[in-house]
């Protein structure tokens, strides 16, 4: 097969080196550029060999049924909750993902906002250019070396968040489906037991239908007003209303987010606090990160073109 | 409790900003007999209640930032050693002090890890461009432009610190754990250290992206990062100062910032705080931060913890902590 008549059909704008990089090698068709979908699927359900997707649009049921050609599903993400799974091993199609070139930048990311939110910076960046300071000083903040930090989900981005959080000592729990022995750090066996023993929660398991909303009223009480909630997983993880009240209300005394239910929406009633640190998804967002990403992307394509093992499946 | 020869409580000289009180006084005078200036009645001048009470005075609390001059110092003929509530000492005449065999605390031991969280913070904010995206969020630009400019990966950067005493090993440690690559300048070589040492700023920042600023200021290191280093470091490059205002060349680094010859800057302290250039407003490439590296309450209770063991040491012929090191 000429690779220049391989249609990959890509999801939504992403990355632009993607983009050139398929362009170069494939037959690249954008599905966000179209107005009738169903109708340009149809056109082109022969052509399509190969879908790229990130965390916003994938491949569920519908598209996978609609394109018979479908060999290939190349996530621009480590998480594969935008991908159905079931119905891509039905039907032999393989699927990768992006797992560890973004491991360093997620768990830096998650530093940063407990760091961003316990100390305030985005408040105290404001209070400076607004003039304030000239007026007064800045409010007391809270300290983080020490604090008793809570990871949900010590896989390869919680371990890197692990390691960090132990050069600021602070004391380690974690919770995870299944206790590790081999890990120094205390296991709890529930969100809530962990949530209770932390002063600084930090969501970074995948999403699957037993993890979403696992952060739920019971967990954020337990946090309780002087807890900080980081969220660097996914805006299913957290109820989100749930949350909003409860940051609203004081009954949770802080949290960073990196990730909401309903993306690029976000709660306006956060807008007005200063204990809340609010990002648009860039977790793996630098230049570096990016580009190494894109090119696993291509990577895995081009090894399964050529009919040799996928570089990174989702297993 | 060490008392002097009659039984009563050991004698404490206060030298405090007129119109501050520090939060542990009343604690403080459970163990020790603060004179303080400005408690006297009637008001009395600072030179003269010190003149006073010269003869009994061994030991000297120096609350804040108030400098304590050469002119000060002869007063107290007694003085051996005065205990600071900051972890810079620029406003303490040292050369008098080593003169007289004065010995001189800091708190550097009790702020070192907060300074250190705040300089990390300031480093991960502007290379990932968290306060901006903040903003960004809040002013409703992500669901109207879509996604937010990309940031630059923090695992491995070299990081030269400038000046590595108490603060810059705590922000080592913690910039080790995120790949970054570290080396630094200091007056000497440490020997103990494995982090390759350069003999100056500027060969520092040949070899570096990022430079963070944590050292003394004194003569010496005045405007020590100049528009020559500035420039060795390099278009990329992002500076992070939690020191001293003074130690940078500040309008030379706002100059390079608007004209876009450095990278980024996250930034504690100013040449005339709370005067901050205004120029800096419009830059999202930098964070600004209104001196407040040490102000948490968990800052406070080290730092009333530190120096109330260091007076007790003091008063029990103990070792002191945090000792200043003359040149």
């Amino acid at each position: 097969m000429e690779s220049n008549n391989i249609g990959v059909l890509m999801t939504c704008p992403m990355n632009s080196h993607l983009e050139q990089e398929l362009e170069k090698r494939f037959k690249l068709l954008r599905l966000w550029t179209v107005r009738d979908r169903s109708k340009f699927l149809a056109a082109h359900r022969n052509s399509i060999h190969a879908d790229v997707g990130n965390c916003s649009v994938c491949a569920n049921a519908e598209l996978i049924e609609a394109l018979p050609k479908l060999e290939i599903v190349a996530s621009f993400s480590v998480g594969f909750d935008k991908i159905d799974l079931a119905k891509s091993k039905e039907k032999g199609i393989g699927v990768t993902h992006t797992p560890d070139v973004l491991t360093d930048d997620v768990a830096d990311m998650a530093i940063g906002l407990i760091l961003m939110v316990l100390r305030k910076f985005c408040e105290s960046d404001r209070f400076v250019r607004s003039g304030k300071w000239k007026k007064g000083t800045f409010m007391l903040t809270t300290k983080f070396t020490g604090k008793r930090v809570g990871i949900i989900g010590l896989g390869r981005v919680g371990m890197a968040v692990a390691k960090r959080v132990e050069a600021f000592s602070c004391p380690i729990g974690y919770y995870s489906r299944t206790e590790k022995p081999e890990i120094k750090y205390k296991y709890y066996s529930s969100v809530v037991k962990l949530a209770a023993n932390s002063d600084i929660l930090v969501v970074i398991c995948p999403l699957t239908e037993e993890t979403r909303h696992i952060i739920n009223r019971e967990v954020i009480d337990a946090l309780g007003p002087k807890g900080v909630l980081i969220n660097i997983g996914r805006g299913l993880h957290v109820d989100e209303p749930e949350l909003v009240s409860a940051l609203v209300e004081g009954r949770l005394g802080g949290a960073g987010l990196d990730v909401f239910e309903h993306e690029p929406e976000v709660p306006e009633e956060l807008f007005g606090l200063d204990n809340v640190v609010l990002l648009p998804h860039v977790g793996s967002g630098t230049v570096e990160t990016r580009r190494d990403m894109a090119d696993l992307v291509i990577a895995n394509l081009e090894v399964h073109f050529l009919k040799r093992p996928l570089l990174t499946p989702v297993v | 409790m060490a008392t002097d020869e009659d039984g009563a409580l050991p004698i404490v000289l206060v030298h405090r900003p007129a119109n501050f009180h520090f939060p542990f006084k009343d604690r403080l005078e459970t163990q020790f007999r603060l004179l303080d200036p400005f408690d006297s009645d009637p008001p009395e001048s600072t030179h003269s209640f010190f003149s006073r009470h010269a003869a009994s005075v061994r030991v000297l609390l120096c609350v804040d930032p108030e400098p304590i001059s050469g002119d000060l110092i002869s007063l107290l003929p007694n003085l051996h050693l005065i205990v600071c509530s900051s972890a810079g000492v620029d406003h303490v005449d040292l050369q008098e002090c080593r003169r007289r065999s004065i010995a001189v605390t800091s708190a550097g031991k009790a702020f070192s890890p907060d300074v250190a969280d705040l300089a990390v913070g300031l480093l991960i904010d502007v290379l990932r461009r968290v306060s901006a995206g903040d903003r960004y969020v809040r002013a409703r630009l992500w669901a109207r432009n879509g996604e937010y400019q990309l940031g630059s990966k923090l695992g491995g950067k070299r990081v030269g610190i400038v000046g590595l005493g108490s603060i810059g090993t705590e922000i080592a440690k913690r910039l080790e754990s995120f790949g970054c690559a570290i080396s630094y300048n200091s007056r000497k070589k440490k020997p103990y250290v494995h982090f390759p040492w350069h003999k100056n700023v500027y060969d520092l920042a040949i070899n570096s992206d990022i430079l963070v600023v944590c050292c003394a200021l004194t003569e010496e290191t005045h405007h020590m990062i100049n528009k020559d280093v500035m420039t060795a470091l390099g278009k990329e490059g992002v500076i992070i100062n939690v020191g001293r205002g003074d130690l940078i060349d500040e309008k030379e680094l706002v100059q390079l910032l608007v004209i876009g010859e450095l990278g980024g800057a996250g930034l504690d302290v100013f040449e005339n705080e709370p005067d901050v250039p205004e120029e800096l407003f419009g830059l999202n490439n930098v964070v600004l931060s209104p001196h407040c590296a040490v102000a948490t309450p968990e800052c406070f209770d080290a730092l009333e913890e530190l120096i109330t063991a260091n007076l007790k040491a003091y008063f029990s012929s103990n070792p002191l902590q945090s000792l200043v090191e003359f040149e």
